[in-house]
């Protein structure tokens, strides 16, 4: 049935407690800022809210920095402003990075912080309706295991599913061990960023970890120092507005050739932004080298699994890693 | 003929319409009263319609009725009502008008309300249910039912075999045996398919429709609808892009005008981007090669094979492996052409339909045949240089691709090319230097144009061919200004209506030479009728003079060898007391002086690729085509023209792709999100050289036509220079970086 937004009412929240409030009593709500992704889903059929919560005019439009020395980046301000801001681009280069990999100009403008860890899947199953999807129908089938599945997860998949989480920002923000403000019926909340997002297992039709009507207030980044050794390479089928078939977020801490602390993360291969805290004890304190690194990549691979089509991905994303650690440390 | 405007840049007639957004497509024309129609396409591949329940749509306030198998009224019978200008032989599709599903995304109802949002509602809420049956989707899988095509089409030619390839292969030095693959492409114009329907009293129909050719969708809605050729006006000023998709009328046409009659109401209905993948298709072709040469480089043997999907129901047929007889010399040459029916939409003509996917495969084999020669890629084209085209017997009528080899390779520096694959190097990338020849027909059509000159000396020419984004707006003001010495200001050219005078659909790359002869045409027998009128007033400085004693210029009759004798046109027409001079003219081609040569346009392409090392990634770094076809009326919208074709051809070669689910039997990437054309980021230089050939048999104007000759050759010259970087060969496109790693 292609064509297709059903019916749903369209709300403006006041403050940010009316917003969850109002998510929480509506029916079916969902929240909407800058709409770049829901929308879309509204036009498949894939998303069939009964109402809208318009959180646009809510006070969560500004990056300011905590007490700790990190950055506290509201929820709405958008994707565009995060990159460009002068102490996102100073402290953390590599978000910057991340964030104007993705998408176009035109949607970076609109899209939002919040919104941005709240994207669906770009799996071609998930949105087209006239197919099984496990996450949009619960039970119905994963075709993409036996399909076309070429963007498809090589970490972390289940028998109910094989999608990838499409964000770029979010493998920054991974690297990054980015907290998550966010607001319920019950009160504020902090969730860790690799407890935000989930992986498939049975029930690939929840992605996070938020409870009903929570909203997203704001992306906390602790005050750590990567700006100096950072990477982010995206490899994918166009230049520009093509989403990862794999991506890799470096973050070092160098002293001269030793790796004092390190933070990979990496994108297009699993159902969230994939971290192994394993492979990072690894390269801590090791003096960078190919054989440190080639184990490395190895270890962050071990365990995956090609579906037929992506099976590139797994030797392609050994290679980004190695590059990205090797010119994040400036070693090129 | 004065060159005033014929080979200069022009600027685009129509451009600042366009850019304003005053320039108005099929779907932005409106009556108060129009009906919104949406189309719910079949989400099975093959099978039946075992039910629609349409209980919950029609509660919808505003919906005003649904339309499907079940209730619409009896149509035309015979098949030839189906028919269209561009349709290939078979039982064309009757929408709406059986259970049956044929393909998936099969148009199967239409549900018609107050408002877009309210039809787009309803239609999430119409139920249907399927009986399905497996579907054959994969021409790989097909490839042992291959056929004959039956039945034939106009304009396309059935290879034609000489020689005796098996013994002169047999006999050969060198050899090469490759099989090269593309799956299927859809053209995905920015503007989708859309048409508006002004329904008039007495059931008259005025039809804004996106389209290729207005009497082709008038001639097919006439013959399914039953009604008088009076009673259809269609019109297509604009068109935002077609490449073929707009050739045959699509069923958003047959859909609107069938709610518009029974309703008697005007209906709009546009088709989404997903359904724009339910059209015609570059369809998904096997093509094996075998190549087999002398030691020093002379082609003895050309075997050229193509297997190619097609629908259960038609048998769409283009000429892919035609050029393989005509390209290059050599005396035996066997070419065979097969179809295999799927449970598919019928493929259509796309952007150079044919030789975009047989010159691939041709030029791909030539490079590895230059490969196994040891021969320069360049230099084993030169060897075997045809100067007539070898299935015919016949001369060209002009052929600069000798030329077009030459300064091609001089601009692009292909002698600085190490011939060794893979021995360049720049950090991590590795640098490869491609090229491949390209072909197309010069082809021309009879078409008729009409001019009318008022009183002020400002001249009107109309003719119902259309601007795709072309540029016909454009060279037709050129030449209809040059022809009667007018200022481009004082020139309007209107085209894409049926009350305009006869022309056919604009494709084919014959628009340019038939409606510019046609324009031309008209436009000197207004020329006579203008200086008769001059001759004839009092004291006219022209009373002795003949034609050929005056020149036409700045809007002034001038006496040749004195040019401040002269008469304004308004001032010929004002003291005439003539209000208008109008005249139509057909501009039929040659046939007789045709007949005798081979009319081609030629192409020689050359690219830089860079490829990384451990990622596979592929950027094209550059590219020089050198284009042979004939006269360039304009070459800023020519090399916009050749540039997009570039830009199609690297798309051919590195992203596009329809993907096919085979369990669905459905394209399963149908957006522009997940269907890949390059953006701005992946396209370097392109430069473009006219190497212009003096042609008097192609037509007047000399013109040969460049809408497709861009593309031909491209994606070859793509994967060959992969070839030089990688040393990888690849013969299925596109080639996307898994392949490389």
């Amino acid at each position: 049935m292609e064509v297709a937004v059903t019916k749903f009412s369209f709300t403006k929240a006041t403050d940010a407690n009316d917003a969850v409030l109002k998510a929480s009593s509506l029916t079916n709500a969902a929240f909407i800022a800058g709409g770049t992704n829901l929308v879309d889903l509204m036009k498949e059929n894939v998303a069939r809210p009964g109402a809208l919560v318009d959180i646009n005019q809510l006070p969560l439009h500004t990056i300011t920095e905590t007490e700790e020395g990190g950055l506290m980046i509201g929820a709405l301000v958008t994707n565009a402003a995060t990159a460009y801001n002068p102490l996102v681009e100073k402290h953390y280069p590599l978000l910057s990075k991340a964030i104007l990999a993705g998408a176009s100009p035109q949607l970076r403008n609109m899209a939002t912080a919040g919104g941005n860890l709240l994207q669906r899947t770009r799996c071609y199953y998930f949105y087209d309706t006239a197919t099984a999807c496990n996450k949009r129908n619960p039970g119905s089938g994963c075709p993409a295991i036996n399909g076309f599945n070429r963007m498809h997860a090589i970490l972390g998949a289940s028998e109910a599913c094989i999608a990838v989480h499409p964000s770029d920002m979010c493998i920054a923000l991974a690297a990054l061990n980015a907290r998550i403000h966010v607001l319920g019926t019950g009160g504020t909340r902090t969730i860790g960023f690799n407890g935000f997002h989930r992986l498939p297992a049975e029930t690939p039709e929840a992605e996070n970890n938020l409870q009903p009507g929570e909203l997203i207030t704001a992306i906390e980044l602790p005050a750590e120092d990567f700006s100096s050794h950072y990477q982010y390479i995206k490899v994918r089928d166009r230049s520009s507005y093509a989403f990862a078939l794999v991506s890799v977020a470096v973050a070092l801490q160098m002293d001269g050739n030793i790796i004092k602390e390190a933070r990979l993360a990496l994108g297009g291969v699993a159902h969230k932004p994939w971290r192994n805290p394993v492979v990072e004890e690894h390269l801590r304190n090791q003096q960078i080298s190919a054989p440190l690194l080639q184990d490395a990549a190895e270890m962050m691979l071990a365990g995956a699994r090609g579906y037929g089509h992506n099976n590139f991905k797994i030797e392609l994303a050994k290679r980004v890693i190695i590059r990205a650690i090797n010119e994040a440390a400036g070693i090129l | 003929m004065q060159t005033t405007f014929t080979g200069k840049p022009v600027n685009r007639v129509d451009g600042p319409v366009k850019v304003t957004g005053r320039a108005q497509y099929a779907a932005e024309f409106s009556t108060g009263q129009t009906l919104h129609g949406v189309i719910i396409s079949s989400t099975v591949a093959r099978g039946r319609i075992t039910g629609i329940d349409e209980s919950a749509a029609m509660q919808v306030k505003g919906v005003v009725t649904i339309f499907s198998h079940k209730n619409i009224p009896t149509l035309a019978w015979l098949n030839f009502s189906y028919w269209d200008l561009a349709a290939p032989p078979g039982k064309h599709f009757r929408y709406f008008q059986t259970d049956e599903i044929y393909f998936s995304q099969q148009p199967v109802a239409i549900v018609i309300a107050e408002t877009f949002e309210i039809a787009r509602h309803a239609a999430a809420l119409v139920h249907i249910t399927y009986e399905t049956l497996p579907a054959e989707t994969d021409v790989y899988a097909s490839l042992h039912k291959a056929r004959k095509p039956k039945g034939s089409r106009i304009g396309i030619k059935k290879p034609k075999s000489r020689g005796n390839f098996s013994k002169a292969f047999a006999a050969s030095a060198v050899t090469v045996k490759a099989e090269y693959r593309h799956g299927a492409e859809h053209h995905n114009p920015m503007e989708t398919m859309a048409s508006t329907v002004i329904y008039q009293d007495g059931g008259k129909l005025v039809i804004y429709d996106k389209t290729q050719g207005v009497f082709n969708s008038q001639q097919y809605i006439r013959g399914i609808f039953n009604l008088k050729f009076k009673n259809i006006k269609v019109v297509s000023p604009y068109v935002g892009g077609a490449f073929g998709v707009a050739l045959r009328p699509q069923y958003q046409l047959f859909a609107a005008v069938l709610a518009a009659l029974q309703l008697k109401r005007s209906v709009k209905i546009s088709l989404t981007r997903q359904q724009m993948f339910s059209l015609g298709h570059r369809p998904a072709i096997v093509q094996q090669l075998a190549l087999g040469a002398s030691a020093d480089g002379l082609l003895q043997a050309i075997s050229h094979t193509a297997i190619q999907e097609t629908s259960r129901f038609e048998d769409y047929v283009q000429a892919v492996v035609n050029w393989s007889g005509m390209l290059y010399n050599c005396a035996h040459v066997q070419m065979d052409y097969k179809l295999v029916p799927l449970d598919i939409n019928s493929p259509a003509d796309m952007r150079a339909p044919g030789a975009a996917s047989g010159v691939f495969a041709l030029e791909c084999a030539m490079d590895e045949l230059a490969y196994q020669l040891s021969i320069d890629p360049l230099q084993l084209r030169l060897i075997n240089y045809a100067e007539k085209d070898g299935v015919s017997g016949k001369a060209y009528s002009s052929k600069a691709l000798k030329a077009c080899y030459l300064q091609g390779a001089d601009k692009f520096g292909w002698q600085q090319r190490n011939p060794l694959p893979r021995s360049v190097k720049k950090g991590n990338k590795l640098v490869g230097m491609g090229m491949a020849t390209g072909i197309w027909d010069a082809l021309s059509i009879p078409v008729r144009a009409k001019a009318v000159l008022n009183a002020q000396g400002k001249l009107t020419v109309t003719s119902a061919t259309a601007d795709i984004g072309t540029g016909t707006y454009t060279i037709m003001s050129q030449i209809a200004a040059e022809t009667l010495g007018l200022p481009l200001d004082d020139v309007t050219f209107q085209l894409g209506d049926t009350d305009f005078p006869l022309a056919f659909v604009q494709g084919g790359s014959y628009t340019a030479a038939s409606v510019g002869a046609a324009v031309q045409k008209v436009c000197l027998e207004i020329k006579q009728d203008v200086f008769k009128l001059a001759k004839r007033i009092k004291n006219s400085p022209f009373k002795q003079c003949s034609l050929n004693d005056v020149v036409f210029s700045d809007g002034y009759i001038q006496l040749a060898g004195n040019r401040s004798t002269s008469l304004s046109l308004a001032s010929v027409m004002q003291q005439s007391k003539t209000d208008r001079l109008k005249n139509t003219a057909t501009a039929l081609p040659n046939a007789l002086q045709q007949m005798r040569y081979a009319l081609n346009t030629h192409s020689a392409v050359f690219v830089e690729v860079e490829v990384d090392e451990d990622f596979g990634t592929i950027k094209v770094t550059r590219v020089v085509s050198a284009v042979a076809a004939g006269r360039i009326l304009n070459p800023k919208t020519a090399r916009s023209q050749v540039m997009g074709g570039v830009v199609w051809g690297i798309s051919m070669a590195l992203q596009e792709e329809s993907v096919t689910d085979h369990h669905y039997g459905r394209y399963i990437n149908h957006s522009f999100a997940e269907y890949h054309i390059p953006v701005n980021a992946d396209i370097s230089n392109i430069e473009i050289i006219f190497v212009e050939e003096q042609d008097d048999i192609v037509n007047p104007l000399g013109v040969k036509g460049v809408g497709e000759i861009g593309v031909v050759g491209v994606a070859a010259a793509v994967v060959n220079a992969i070839y030089h970087a990688t040393g990888k060969r690849i013969r299925q496109l596109p080639v996307t970086l898994d392949k490389l790693l």
